[in-house]
């Protein structure tokens, strides 16, 4: 068990500046999941933790060890690949059997502890087998076995489920989840995946061209995202995002383009006033928008026509037009949604966030 | 291998006709015209004097067959000439020098498919650069430097020259193979406990073993056919290998030992066809090269 410290963490390769200034300080026992777009150096982080990669400039400490210049063996990490990696020529058993033989662990000691995680993961019968006898989802537990029989100091997971199918990827994250509050081990978790994310991460840390975006636990930055590409990566849906002015009337401020006029939330209104008269983005999600009853104000309600009906079983999503603006709206099943229709929407007032267009800054 | 080439009559679509003409005559053309030159060398080498040099047109003359098979010739090679010692001379030049080169090779493959360093690019269009350069051009420095450093007439001044053409061979046919290997098999290895060298000797090497079994049977089989060098740099009939030596020695002016001659490519062909069908399902997956994880 151990923490893992990641102090003004640098990587460029010849013309390329791979990750940039990382700070990051992932406690003992938490699963860190670093997520972002291809290319915005998170797998390239994870590397430098293992060894793989040479750290440009910057620090990485394990445990109260820094390790900038530790070998990956000496590392105390176990990690899991993407496309599994098992040695081909090896049975599962020797596979697993790899990492503790080659710290010349005693024979009865990795027979035990090659048991205990063919257990845990289900895999006993597999154990004679060699890898290429082994579906998908078995060559990833056997991954995952080999990886937990040394009981490492962290884990380190590189988008461990992209080559599984949709189903089973569902599966083995539940399984990964399980698995962490049964070992408590620190682990790092890189995957693309936002719902992956999400759902796995005590903590996820949000990556773009290098840069960490935002770090906070998976509700936080839904809720509260801090710049513009957070908001827009996070959620299912990404929310909608509607260039606006910032107008000021009857005593109010208002967001207003063609098509759209709502009333700035009274919460926000203090920080938004310094943008009178500027163009800001408005950004709402599909969630936070309902169809209007007569009951709701109509400051915060406009009128829309309904372009695309997308029935998905627990709910529809609409995507709608409001003047020139495309909005994406989900409601529930039970709606009566046909194209062409005019629609009216009120949003959630509480969860309207606004961007500064320049910076792209939450507001 | 049997199924594809099962499959090749099976992709000629229409009449059954089409099947004969586009794919068995051609096949059989092929195939005739490719083993037809070693039938002809097993004939020669079992007829006997008598019917070798009867004119073509004479009585009872079989040039397709015999009709008296004889090891006379294979006595002939064995007691009158040295052959038994070339035999010996090119397998032991053969293996020693594959072995020198596959080493190289191997290392030299691995380090330009993995490592990186500066210009490790142009070092591996440099090593291919020299496989390049032809043998008949090559020969006329080479000889001065055996002759320099005193080795002509012995088998390594083979030795040391084969190296030349081998391990660029090699290194190339060693560094397409490692780029086939997922590079996170060893990433994991060093993960697991090994170091690089550890890692290598132990996950890749093994799965890297079609490859090595082709660079290896293929750096055999050109120094073992290898005629040049070893015609320039050994004189002494004790020294020569097989190729050479057979040439050299059966062949006196203008006059051909055919029969001597012919059993002498044949024997010295049977090691090559041993390894070859020994190891053929292996080069294959060498050459083609397949990991799967």
């Amino acid at each position: 068990m151990a923490q893992v410290m990641m102090k003004d963490l640098n990587k460029k390769y010849d013309e390329v500046h791979a990750v940039k200034d990382v700070n990051l300080h992932i406690r003992d026992k938490e699963f860190v999941v670093l997520v972002g777009p291809s290319g915005c150096g998170k797998s390239t982080t994870l590397r430098m933790v293992a060894g793989l990669e040479e750290i440009t400039a910057g620090e990485i400490t394990i445990g109260d060890r820094v390790v900038n210049d530790l070998p990956p063996k000496d590392r105390d990490i176990a990690m899991v690949f993407q496309n599994y990696a098992l040695y081909p020529h090896m049975t599962v058993y020797d596979n697993m059997a790899f990492g503790l033989k080659m710290r010349k662990f005693p024979k009865p000691e990795i027979a035990k502890r090659v048991g205990e995680a063919a257990e845990i993961l289900g895999i006993q019968e597999l154990l004679k087998r060699k890898p290429r006898q082994l579906s998908g989802g078995q060559r990833q537990r056997v991954a995952v076995g080999r990886a937990i029989v040394r009981h490492p100091q962290v884990f380190l997971f590189d988008e461990p489920l992209s080559n599984l199918d949709a189903k089973l990827r569902v599966q083995m994250r539940v399984e990964l989840k399980r698995l962490h509050d049964r070992l408590e081990t620190t682990a790092i978790y890189v995957t693309h995946d936002q719902v992956e994310a999400m759902t796995l991460g005590d903590r996820v840390v949000v990556m773009k061209d290098g840069w960490i975006q935002q770090v906070g636990e998976p509700l936080e930055l839904y809720g509260k995202p801090s710049n513009r590409f957070v908001a827009g990566f996070i959620g299912s849906p990404s929310m909608n995002f509607v260039e606006i002015t910032v107008a000021d009337a009857n005593g109010a401020l208002w967001a207003d383009t063609p098509g759209l006029r709502v009333k700035v939330p009274p919460a926000i209104a203090g920080r938004l006033g310094a943008y009178k008269g500027q163009r800001v983005t408005l950004g709402i999600r599909p969630e936070d928008l309902r169809i209007a009853a007569g009951s709701d104000s109509a400051d915060y309600s406009f009128d829309t026509v309904i372009e695309v009906v997308e029935p998905l079983g627990s709910e529809i999503l609409l995507d709608l037009k409001a003047g020139p603006n495309v909005i994406v709206a989900r409601v529930e099943p039970t709606v009566r949604a046909k194209l062409h229709d005019k629609m009216r929407l009120t949003l959630h007032q509480e969860r309207v966030h606004f961007f500064d267009n320049k910076t792209e800054l939450a507001i | 291998m049997a199924g594809r080439a099962g499959s090749g009559a099976g992709m000629i679509e229409g009449a059954p006709w089409r099947k004969w003409v586009f794919f068995y005559v051609p096949l059989t053309f092929f195939v005739v015209g490719t083993l037809f030159p070693f039938y002809w060398m097993l004939v020669t080498a079992f007829r006997p004097d008598g019917e070798l040099y009867r004119p073509w047109r004479a009585v009872n003359n079989t040039p397709f067959w015999t009709t008296q098979p004889t090891v006379e010739h294979v006595l002939y090679l064995f007691k009158q000439t040295m052959f038994a010692t070339w035999l010996w001379n090119t397998m032991f030049i053969a293996l020693v020098s594959t072995v020198i080169s596959l080493f190289c090779g191997l290392l030299a493959g691995y380090s330009l498919a993995r490592l990186r360093f500066p210009l490790a690019g142009g070092l591996g269009t440099g090593i291919f650069v020299t496989y390049l350069v032809p043998p008949t051009l090559l020969f006329i420095p080479l000889a001065d430097i055996i002759r320099d450093f005193r080795l002509g007439d012995t088998p390594w001044s083979l030795i040391l020259t084969y190296p030349t053409f081998l391990i660029p061979f090699c290194t190339w046919l060693m560094m397409g193979y490692f780029k086939t290997i997922p590079k996170e098999l060893e990433e994991c290895a060093r993960i697991d406990g090994a170091s690089r060298v550890r890692a290598m000797v132990q996950i890749i090497f093994p799965i890297a073993t079609p490859g090595i079994l082709s660079a290896g049977i293929f750096a055999f089989t050109l120094s073992w056919n290898e005629f040049i060098y070893a015609l320039v740099f050994l004189s002494s009939p004790q020294q020569k290998t097989v190729p050479v030596g057979v040439v050299s020695e059966l062949i006196r002016g203008d006059v051909f030992f055919w029969g001597p001659l012919m059993a002498g490519a044949l024997l010295g062909s049977v090691p090559v066809a041993l390894i070859y069908s020994f190891f053929v399902e292996h080069y294959v997956a060498g050459l083609t090269g397949a990991v799967k994880g």
